[in-house]
Parts: structure tokens; C-alpha cells; sequence
């Protein structure tokens, strides 16, 4: 789930620079390379860094290549991307969205021909590609060398030991949203800690009838994923080879469980399926007074409760010991390259100026309204200092940003979250919805996802 | 269209019992028609065979061989199958669509029934506009006729949530776990009655009218004149609505499909057998698991509508 179906309201500023810094962006990926000097032996890279000579020859030879992603407007980008290289010609595609243009991509990798040469995929499906050596290692194309414009576990995110197998296009942290309306109907304050939240929760139902303080869905994993990271668990893990980890049988996730029994106990929480239309309209209406949510959320909301602008305000999520600060991620997106591309030069350099080079990652951040985990948008003052009339001349730019810093390092996901998540739904997630014994469907959805693991031919730890 | 006139003409000829010692060679004016008769079919041979034969042999193909995301392709011979009937997932499903069967179809096709003999009794008033306002449900695409019966169901803005505070009753909970399938049928039925009684009603248009004036001479009413003439004159049509909605319901896909977003806790991976099939080709990644259960589904599909026939054929000569 990254950003989805950002609308588009402020167009392009920044045009200006295009020109100008075009030229930088050959500059900047100079030396670099991944290896430390000698020839790489085991994990990770075996292959030279490419040299500028080589980078400037495969920019300035005549190349097509064909990029997968479900971004709106991801034409903006290429037009750039285009006018900087010339004889680069990329033939964009929206495949369908995240589940849907998995499908297609394995489809295309088995039959061997039709895989694009860049992708975007989701943090959590990286290890599914890699697992069958489908992405291209982008370390020596250049990509090593951004580690210090990212924040450290988003970079933990993108690699496997030395190997770099996607440029971050945004994230999404997590944080909360409140409808201070509301709020202040009920007396209340936005909790600061899980144990206020509830509280606040049970202010919130009497105080105003037919209104919840929040809603936890049984259909989205991946915030629920997020609530736990935020946690400190670390439920899934994956060597890269042939060794998973499923532990869901540890106190930070059964903490956070027992925590949302017990509202959903209380009926202190509605428990509605999200993004349908049900949901959508709680969300305008007043059904829900918070949403636990990740940096994009901020802009899909104004899209989808545009009627309720001004009344809502941002704020972290509630910590588990007063003065916690820590944060989950929710969602979220990457370009990677197909290990099968004919040019990876040109491919790499699509992926990573696009989402590295000023001019089209201020696009996105500004007009796309993507959270760019790179330095050149989290350290933009325009970015920053944006105040949205939505969220009452708050800069929540600035708030998440600071979130960002916040997210635990070493999250890892397992090489087939698709399955995961699915069984999410039908296990935990239907605990949730039907407000049963919600211990009973974590230990089912664990079952699930080990037997399946098993049944791949996983050494299961 | 030279093919009726030389039937006409040569057919005689190359009778058996006339045709004598010729019998063995054909004619060249008959071979010309027997070229002829594979060059019209041959389009769509063609097609058939690219499109659902060798699909189909393919499917047969994968679904014998195990293929792990570690450890690559191995073949199993008949395991898959053998998993699949101890599979409690797919089994579920078997018989949640065959409650749906049971209880569905006899009342959509009775209501089909129903409304075909009332229109061709000719006693309604505005009846082609009722024909068409009972057939035009089926011309509504089913992902919109399931869109739409998913807004009616909204357990918190449906209209039938409005009414029902407008009453203060509590509001019926259509998406919920014990009522899905249910609602489910409703759609179904809804959808499909017009489509089966156009079948029906087109066939009995077909029944010759001397025998209804012939059963009135004798003091038949209209009611025993529908059960004792009319219906089991179109027994045949009958009876390919009843297969066609055997096949219908086994295949159940694209409803709870779309209202697996509006219940995605309900509606599980497994709900119907196509449903599970589909998941577990395209979010488990196993192809040959899922080529298996939707062949022992196939498998399935034709003993039952097998058994409906042969049951059928047995009242028919009894």
C-alpha cells in the first residue's frame, strides 16, 4: 500500500532548475562504486563498479527502456528523466497496482520475455524478487553511495548485506490523525501514550454517540504490521538463501494484540474494513476520530474526507511507555532493475535520478505528494515548512519527517508477504472483524504462514 | 450456400442402401462438400483448440508436478490431488457452494418457471414491458449488478440500514458471516431469473397450440394445463437452465470477488472453490496446487450436472 491515488492539486514549481541541474546529476555519481577496492569475493557484489566513462557512454548511447509503475503521474518524472538524457527513451506502463503487477511481473520473468527493465516495488515484496536472484544488484551502479542520504533503516530496507536492490521512492512512518473537532467535543486531549488511548477511547464513546475514537480494520495487515514494528517486534525474518524466521509468539506482539482485544472487547473501537466506501465515508463523516496512519495518509485523507477540512490535526502515534518515541512503517515504494534488463546502466540511473535528483524528487514530494526518504526533499525548506489549510496550518511535513527518524532498523519481511497478508485476513484479521479471540488468530496466522513456509521448501526458524 | 441444394439432390444418392457397389469411394461432389464442411469448421477448431484445449492439456500438464519457491520443480504424479481431497479449505467451499446450489437454484428456477408460464398465458397487462424489465437485470454487467447489491447491503449508509432506523429496527446484517450467503443468492437470483426465463418462456412459445385446445376440450383448466402439458412439454429447457445453473454455482467467482472488498473477513481466500483456485495460483504462487483443485472442481461440475441429467431422464421414461 503505497500512496495511493494521490490527487493532484499544486503544479509544478521548480521547473526552473530542471535545465541546471540536469547536468549535476552526471557529476554526482561519480567514484563511489560498491566494492572496497580488489575483486568482490563472496555475498554480495561480484561485479566491478561501473565507471562515470562507462555511465556517460550507456546515457549517451540510444536506449529504450520500459519502467512499471503505478504512480499517478509518473510521466512527470520521465519527461524529466528524458530531457536530462536525451537518448534515453523510457516507455512508461501502469501495470496495475501493487498484488496485480506482482503477478504480472512473475508472469513476465517465468515466461522470459515482456519483464520490464525498471520496477516499482514495495519494500515488503523486495525479498520475493531477490529470492530468486530477479533483481539487479544496483550497489555498483551507483547506488552505494546514497546511503548517507537516507535514514538508516529505511537503507536497511533496500539491501541484503552489500547489495542495493532498490532506490527508495517514498515511506511511509507512522503517526496519528485526529479530528480535533472531535476531540474537543469529548474533553479530550491527543493521547500521547496506548494506555491514554484508551481512555480517550471510552471519553470518546460516551461523550459523542455513534463516534469512535478510532477503527481497527481486519483486512490490513499492513498497518497492523506497523503497529507491531512500532512495538519493537520482529516477527518475520529472511537469510536472503533458503532460512525464514516467523516468531509471532513474542511479547511485543502479543502486547499489541491483547491491547486491541481489549478495545475491541470494550466495543470501544469499530472494527470496519478500510478503503472501500463504508470506510471512506466514516472517514468524512465523523464515524472515526483518528487514524493511525503513515506519512501519506496525511494527503489521501484530503482527498477523501475533503469536507472535513481543518478540523483534523497530526500527531504521533501514541508510545507504549511515556516518552517512547519509536514508530512503525506502513507502506511505501521502491524502483528496482530486473536483473534480466539488456542495459543495466541506463536502467539503474533511471531508477535512482529519478528519485535522487532534485528536480524530479521535489516533483514528487511537492506535486505528487510522495514521502522522499532522500535528503534533498527531508531537508527542503518548502517541504518542510508546508502548512495545508486540511490540517489547520499544521506542518506535518515536518512532523513526519521528524517520525522518520524514529522507526526501528532492523524489520525484515519474509520472501512471500503476498501469502502472509493474505492470511492475515483469514486468520487474525477475521478474529479482529468478528471480535473473537484475537491470541487464537495470531496462533493460526502463524501456523498458516509456517506450514506454507514449510511447504516452499523453507528451513522455518 | 450451395451446401442445402446439393444435399437435396445428391443426399439420395449416397444413401447406403441405393449407393450399392460405390459404397466405399465417395463421390468427388461429395468429398468437394466434406472439404468444404472442415474449411467452414476449421476457424473455429483452430481457436478452440489454441484457446481451451491446449490451455486445458497444459493445466493437466502442471498440475502433476510440485513446484517450491526453494527447491524448484519437481513431479509429484497425482499428490496434488491427493492433497487437495484432504484439503479442508477446498472442501468448505465444495460445500458452502453446494448449500448455495440447493437452496438457490430451485428458487430461482421456480421463480423463473413462474413468471415464464404467467407470461405466456398471455393474461398480463404491458407484458413486453414486464418481460423485459424481468430479463434486463441479466443485461446489467455482474460486477456492476454486485457493485450496486453492495452499496444496498452498506451495513452503515445502505438504504436498507436507512429504513430499518428509520423504523428503529436494528439494521439487517447483510455482509456479516451468517448472512453473506444469503445475500449472495439474492444476488444471484436477482441477476439470473430473467436469463432462465427467457429459455423457458422461448420454449414454451414453441408448444404447439392444438394441444392446449385439445386439453381444454377435455376440461382442463389453465392450471392443470400448465402442470400436465406446458411444463413437461419444455422438460428439455428445464432442464438446461438447471444444468446451466449447476455449472453456474460450482464456478461462483466474480460476487463474492467484489464483495470481498466490503467483507474482506468474511469473504475468505477460500470462500468458493474458483475463489481459492484463483488465490491459490496468483498470491500462493502455486500454479500446480491450483491447476489440480480447479480440475477436480471441473471433475466434480460434470458428475453432478451428470447425475442431474440421468436422474432427470430416469422420471422422464418412469
Amino acid at each position: 500500500m503505497t500512496a495511493p491515488r494521490t490527487p493532484l492539486r499544486s503544479r509544478s514549481r521548480g521547473r526552473a532548475l530542471a535545465a541546471a541541474l540536469a547536468g549535476t546529476a552526471l557529476v554526482l555519481s561519480a567514484c563511489g562504486g560498491g566494492g572496497d577496492g580488489g575483486g568482490g569475493d563472496d555475498a554480495g557484489s561480484d561485479v566491478e563498479p561501473v565507471t562515470q566513462e562507462q555511465i556517460d557512454e550507456a546515457m549517451s548511447t540510444p536506449t529504450e527502456l520500459t519502467f512499471w509503475t503505478w504512480l499517478p503521474d509518473a510521466q512527470k518524472e520521465v519527461d524529466q528523466f528524458e530531457a536530462a538524457f536525451p537518448e534515453i527513451s523510457v516507455n512508461l506502463v501502469n501495470a496495475g497496482q501493487g498484488l496485480d503487477q506482482y503477478t504480472k511481473l512473475r508472469t513476465a520473468i517465468r515466461a522470459g520475455e515482456g519483464a520490464p527493465d525498471v520496477v516499482q516495488i514495495e519494500y515488503q515484496y523486495l525479498p520475493s524478487f531477490t529470492l530468486n536472484g530477479d533483481l539487479l544488484d544496483l550497489g555498483p551502479y551507483g547506488a552505494s553511495e546514497l546511503q548517507d542520504s537516507y535514514p538508516e533503516w529505511v537503507w536497511e530496507q533496500i539491501t541484503e548485506g552489500d547489495a542495493v536492490y532498490g532506490i527508495p521512492q517514498d515511506i511511509g512512518p507512522m503517526g496519528s490523525l485526529y479530528r480535533q473537532d472531535l476531540l474537543d467535543q469529548a474533553g479530550i486531549e491527543a493521547p500521547t501514550t496506548w494506555a491514554d488511548f484508551e481512555e480517550a477511547a471510552r471519553t470518546m464513546k460516551e461523550a459523542v454517540p455513534g463516534t469512535y475514537l478510532t477503527n481497527m480494520p481486519g483486512n490490513d495487515p499492513g498497518q497492523f504490521v506497523g503497529l507491531l514494528w512500532q512495538n519493537g517486534a520482529k516477527p518475520f525474518g529472511f537469510d536472503g538463501d533458503q532460512t525464514v524466521t516467523i516468531d509471532l509468539d513474542t511479547p511485543e506482539v502479543t502486547e499489541v494484540v491483547d491491547y486491541w482485544q481489549g478495545l475491541i472487547d470494550e466495543d470501544l473501537v469499530s472494527t470496519d474494513a478500510d478503503f472501500n466506501d463504508q470506510w471512506y465515508q466514516g472517514l468524512a463523516n465523523g464515524k472515526y476520530a483518528s487514524w493511525q496512519t503513515a506519512a501519506w495518509g496525511p494527503v489521501f485523507l484530503q482527498g477523501t474526507a475533503g469536507n472535513t477540512s481543518g478540523l483534523w490535526r497530526a500527531a504521533p502515534l501514541p508510545a507504549w511507555e511515556e516518552g517512547d518515541t519509536a514508530t512503525g512503517n506502513w507502506g511505501g515504494s521502491t524502483d528496482a532493475v530486473l536483473s534480466s534488463t539488456e542495459n543495466p546502466i541506463a536502467a539503474a540511473q533511471l531508477a535512482k535520478w529519478i528519485n535522487t535528483d532534485p528536480e524530479p524528487a521535489l516533483t514528487l514530494a511537492l506535486d505528487q505528494f510522495l514521502f522522499v526518504p532522500h535528503d534533498v526533499v527531508l531537508e527542503d525548506q518548502e517541504f518542510l515548512d508546508a502548512a495545508p489549510e486540511f490540517f489547520g496550518g499544521q506542518q506535518v511535513n515536518k512532523l513526519y519527517s521528524e517520525l522518520t527518524t524514529e522507526v526501528d532498523t532492523d524489520f525484515g519481511w519474509l520472501p512471500f508477504m503476498d501469502y502472509v497478508y493474505n492470511s492475515f485476513n483469514d486468520t487474525l484479521g477475521t478474529a479482529i472483524d468478528e471480535g473473537g479471540d484475537m491470541e487464537a488468530g495470531l496462533a493460526a496466522w502463524e501456523d498458516d504462514i509456517t506450514s506454507y513456509a514449510e511447504q516452499q521448501g523453507f528451513t522455518v526458524q | 450456400m450451395t451446401a442445402p441444394t446439393t444435399t437435396g439432390s445428391a443426399g439420395g444418392a449416397t444413401a447406403p442402401g441405393r449407393a450399392g457397389p460405390r459404397r466405399r469411394g465417395h463421390s468427388p461432389a461429395v468429398r468437394r462438400q466434406h472439404r468444404a464442411a472442415y474449411l467452414l469448421v476449421a476457424p473455429f477448431m483452430v481457436v478452440f483448440a489454441a484457446m481451451l484445449v491446449v490451455p486445458l492439456v497444459y493445466a493437466a500438464y502442471l498440475s502433476l508436478f510440485r513446484e517450491q519457491l526453494v527447491g524448484g520443480r519437481s513431479f509429484v504424479g497425482l499428490a496434488n490431488y491427493a492433497r487437495a481431497l484432504g484439503d479442508s479449505a477446498f472442501g468448505e467451499g465444495v460445500l458452502r457452494v453446494s448449500l448455495f446450489l440447493v437452496i438457490q437454484v430451485p428458487i430461482m428456477l421456480g421463480l423463473a418457471l413462474l413468471f415464464a408460464l404467467a407470461l405466456d398465458s398471455g393474461r398480463l397487462y404491458a407484458q413486453r414491458f414486464v418481460r423485459l424489465s424481468i430479463f434486463l437485470p441479466y443485461a446489467v454487467p455482474s460486477v456492476v449488478a454486485t457493485l450496486m447489491w453492495g452499496y444496498l447491503y452498506g451495513p452503515d449508509f445502505g438504504p436498507f440500514t436507512q429504513i430499518a432506523e428509520g423504523l428503529s429496527l436494528p439494521a439487517p446484517p447483510f455482509l456479516s458471516s451468517g448472512w453473506m450467503l444469503g445475500s449472495l443468492m439474492n444476488i444471484l437470483t436477482w441477476e439470473f431469473i430473467g436469463y432462465n426465463m427467457i429459455i423457458m418462456f422461448a420454449a414454451l412459445r414453441a408448444v404447439p397450440a392444438d394441444l392446449y385446445e385439445a386439453a381444454r376440450m377435455d376440461g382442463a383448466g389453465e392450471l392443470r394445463i400448465a402442470w400436465s402439458i406446458k411444463i413437461p412439454a419444455i422438460r428439455s429447457a428445464i432442464l438446461l437452465t438447471v444444468i446451466f445453473s449447476v455449472i453456474g454455482s460450482y464456478q461462483l467467482f466474480n460476487e463474492p470477488n467484489l464483495l470481498q472488498t466490503l467483507a474482506p473477513n468474511v469473504i475468505d481466500s477460500a470462500y468458493t472453490p474458483n475463489l481459492y483456485a484463483y488465490n491459490l495460483a496468483f498470491t500462493s504462487q502455486d500454479l500446480n496446487y491450483a491447476a489440480a483443485v480447479a480440475f477436480l472442481l471441473a471433475a466434480g461440475i460434470a458428475v453432478v450436472s451428470y447425475v442431474v441429467q440421468l436422474t432427470s431422464q430416469r422420471r422422464a421414461r418412469s
